[in-house]
């Protein structure tokens, strides 16, 4: 199967359309388990009582933020070096997920700082990186709408993706570089201090919001194709 | 099944309003993200067709 035939927004089209569906009832039937486990079988926590079932979407909206913004930044990269519109378009598909998923780790932190920290907000190397991926998301968003010519909107808005992308292994280490309020991370290959059944439960979260995000941005995707290439014949089919 | 009753469910334990605060926003989050792909998708029928004059050089 040669998947560069694919690189054509003509070819691509119909292939994401296919495939939304099919992430969409993944990302229910995962979100349901998930939720399941989440609100209704997993114990109440010794020490942060209820609150702790809060970790069921905070951590996947943090991992996917940045996940997000790797794939935003690596996209972006590719429409720029090989001059591949459907790469860059890909990259501005995944900006407004990965904002709303920036917005929803700061949220959920927010709301689970109050009663463990005490505090909504503080300015730790965590918080503070996080908050800095949010701004850049919509800086990105921004400076590509303030542009007309849409190629050129996307070189100048991979350039900004490409020098922000360095504050994600930022955000990562950010809880081992800096002492920081925000914890270190619970999960780790080969021993993770969390009791099984939460674990389980967050990582079927952490694949709902993956499925979720793949069928969103794919279904924007198809968006944003059909937008900047319905001068094309076969475009003005897809619309029909 | 963790919960005795569906009171101690949504109160959990004194923390409902952190809880539900944070999956309603999610869930609102979510939804207001498809509806919006929705609206765009509806808006593309009623875009003008692109014209020669409406491409940028570099398309």
């Amino acid at each position: 199967m040669n998947w560069f035939k694919y690189a054509a927004p003509q070819r691509f089209h119909p292939l994401a359309g296919r495939a939304v569906p099919w992430f969409g009832v993944a990302a229910v039937l995962l979100a349901v388990a998930g939720l399941a486990i989440a609100l209704l079988v997993a114990p109440t926590d010794f020490q942060q009582g209820d609150a702790y079932r809060i970790i069921f979407i905070h951590v996947p909206a943090a991992w996917m933020s940045m996940v997000l913004y790797m794939a935003m930044a690596f996209w972006a990269a590719m429409g720029l070096v090989f001059n591949a519109r459907l790469a860059s378009m890909l990259a501005l598909a995944l900006a407004p997920t990965g904002a709303l998923m920036t917005f929803l780790a700061l949220w959920t932190g927010a709301l689970w700082g109050k009663p463990t920290w005490g505090t909504w907000w503080v300015w730790d190397a965590r918080l503070t990186s996080e908050l800095i991926l949010l701004f850049l998301y919509i800086g990105f968003m921004s400076l590509h709408a303030a542009i007309d010519d849409e190629r050129r909107a996307d070189r100048a808005a991979a350039v900004l993706a490409l020098v922000g992308a360095v504050n994600v292994p930022i955000i990562y280490f950010s809880v081992q570089w800096w002492n920081t309020l925000h914890q270190g991370s619970s999960v780790k290959l080969g021993g993770s201090s969390m009791a099984a059944i939460m674990l389980v439960g967050m990582l079927l979260m952490t694949l709902a919001f993956w499925m979720y995000s793949f069928a969103v941005v794919l279904a924007r995707a198809r968006c944003i194709i059909l937008e900047r290439e319905r001068h094309a014949a076969w475009a003005q089919g897809a619309l029909a | 099944m963790n919960w005795p009753s569906f009171d101690a469910f949504v109160a959990m334990g004194g923390y409902g309003l952190y809880v539900w605060g944070s999956f309603a926003v999610c869930a609102l989050a979510f939804a207001v993200e498809l509806l919006a792909l929705r609206q765009r998708r509806k808006a593309l029928q009623a875009l003008p067709p692109a014209d020669a004059a409406g491409q940028g050089a570099g398309a």
